[in-house]
């Protein structure tokens, strides 16, 4: 399940998606919205994404982290719209016999979604806005 | 032949528009429609700013070659997570 979503993102229902009686460890991540970043005091943040190609970034890094561990299963759902502070915009869940892999996978994927995936995030302060990423570039070869 | 281009987030504010359909010479490249488009729409011209390419939804080249149909999207930086 490789998903973006406006709706809030059901941590229990992904849980469950990668429950397997092969697997001896599911790990969860969970990345949350800060009310802060470089001093500044955020008080909204908005998601946007290119969705079918969203989507398909992110299946594809499910695809990638099968190859390099053994998981039994994998999903991933990225909030967009408006999102409040303290909500998860993104959980990763990752079910593996032994849990060296589902910790291994869990983080290559928030880093890989972090470079590749088409989804950006406006932060609101008092007094001004920014699309972040647009003031330091980025680093990414195609394949 | 006629692609089109969808804009998101900095660059969909920049151009006022999240969708165009551009008419192209047989063969241009994605580097062409770029400068073609920011003839059109100058503002899409943010200093400082590195993009990614895709062409139905695949991460390309700046050299890549187009075809009737395409789908163009010119990726901002990202920022998910």
């Amino acid at each position: 399940m490789f998903r973006v979503t406006h709706q809030p993102i059901d941590l229990n229902e992904m849980v469950r998606y990668v429950t397997d009686p092969e697997a001896g460890a599911i790990a969860t991540f969970i990345g949350t919205t800060r009310n802060n970043n470089e001093g500044r005091k955020v008080i909204a943040l908005d998601y946007e994404a290119y969705p079918e190609m969203a989507e398909k970034e992110l299946a594809r890094i499910g695809a990638d982290a099968a190859r390099k561990w053994q998981i039994c299963r994998m999903a991933i759902a990225h909030r967009l719209g408006p999102v409040q502070i303290g909500e998860a915009s993104v959980i990763i869940v990752v079910s593996s016999a032994h849990r060296e892999a589902a910790f291994a996978a869990s983080r290559f994927a928030i880093e890989e979604i972090k470079k590749t995936v088409p989804i950006w995030k406006k932060e609101v302060y008092e007094g001004g806005e920014v699309w972040i990423g647009t003031q330091t570039g980025q680093e990414f070869k195609t394949k | 032949m006629k692609v089109r281009v969808k804009f998101f987030a900095i660059l969909r504010e920049r151009a006022g528009t999240a969708e165009v359909i551009k008419d192209l010479g047989d063969g241009s490249t994605v580097a062409e429609l770029w400068r073609g488009l920011q003839k059109d729409y100058p503002k899409l011209d943010v200093p400082g700013i590195r993009l990614l390419y895709a062409v139905n939804q695949n991460y390309v080249g700046l050299d890549h070659r187009l075809s009737e149909g395409d789908e163009v999207v010119f990726v901002p930086p990202v920022s998910g997570g």
